[in-house]
């Protein structure tokens, strides 16, 4: 337990970064999480779970392999996603003007190491 | 789908388009149906009906003899298909839903959408109607009537 807060420490660091979740990505449910108040973790896990796993069906039909990030841009903020393992998702909400690029390398370094 | 009272179609028609699920029923946490989808025989539905209502009351139940706060929500994951049972509060009272869903979709999507049924069906309810006794010779009138609702015949 305590490497996965270490793991969402990592990520909830970084400047504009609004929370930061492990998702069991077969069933959409929160396995652990540090998010801001007001950000309804249950309706991001679900969703972000079911976004990524249709996502890399589309990516394996393309030929393109699994996608290592999977990141939606919206007008105000950013959702990013990683696999962890087989059926583990690290999934971060982030604000407009968040740094993106540290916060990707963040989140895959972050998942490197809680699937050691 | 097939309703019992018509109010309940189209918050239920949300859900259904959302969820991806498979078989719903809303039913009272006595066991009478108010809706249904999926299901295609009558005998299916009235049995689920009940042994859906004869769950939540056993975990009523269990929640009493631990001392705490009624379980929401019962789920049985199975390796093709999975359940949700979650009880929840209407301005009709108590009503139980029932979800039979694949992997298809999640267990966490169908409990995003099923929160945001129970809220539809909360504003789409109409002002109370007047009680009416439940008279036994009234019975079987009743439940054919309800079993022709939700099922066409």
């Amino acid at each position: 337990m305590r490497n996965l807060g270490d793991a969402l420490e990592r990520v909830t660091r970084v400047s504009g970064i609004r929370g930061a979740m492990l998702v069991a990505e077969s069933d959409g449910l929160v396995v652990a999480e540090a998010l801001a108040e007001g950000l309804d973790g249950a309706a991001v896990a679900a969703l972000a779970a079911s976004l990524t796993l249709r996502l890399r069906r589309t990516a394996i039909s393309a030929g393109l392999a699994v996608p290592q990030v999977v990141q939606l841009r919206a007008e105000r903020g950013t959702v990013l996603s990683v696999p962890v393992g087989d059926d583990l998702l690290l999934v971060a909400v982030a604000e407009r003007d968040a740094n993106l690029g540290l916060a990707r390398l963040e989140l895959r370094q972050a998942a490197a190491q809680l699937g050691s | 789908m097939r309703v019992i009272e018509p109010w309940v179609a189209a918050p239920l028609q949300g859900f259904l388009d959302e969820s991806g699920a498979r078989l719903t029923l809303l039913m009272t946490s006595a066991g009478q149906v108010i809706a249904q989808d999926g299901f295609t025989r009558s005998v299916d539905v009235m049995a689920a009906a009940a042994l859906g209502a004869a769950i939540m009351a056993s975990t009523d139940a269990i929640a009493d003899v631990m001392s705490t706060a009624a379980f929401g929500v019962v789920l049985h994951q199975g390796p093709k298909q999975s359940l949700v049972l979650r009880a929840f509060w209407t301005p009709r009272g108590r009503w139980i839903g029932l979800v039979v869903f694949g992997s298809e979709t999640s267990v966490g999507l169908v409990q995003l959408f099923f929160q945001e049924l129970e809220l539809a069906l909360a504003k789409a309810a109409p002002a109370e109607l007047p009680t009416r006794a439940v008279l036994a010779e009234n019975f079987e009138y009743e439940l054919n009537a309800s079993l022709r609702s939700l099922f066409g015949r």
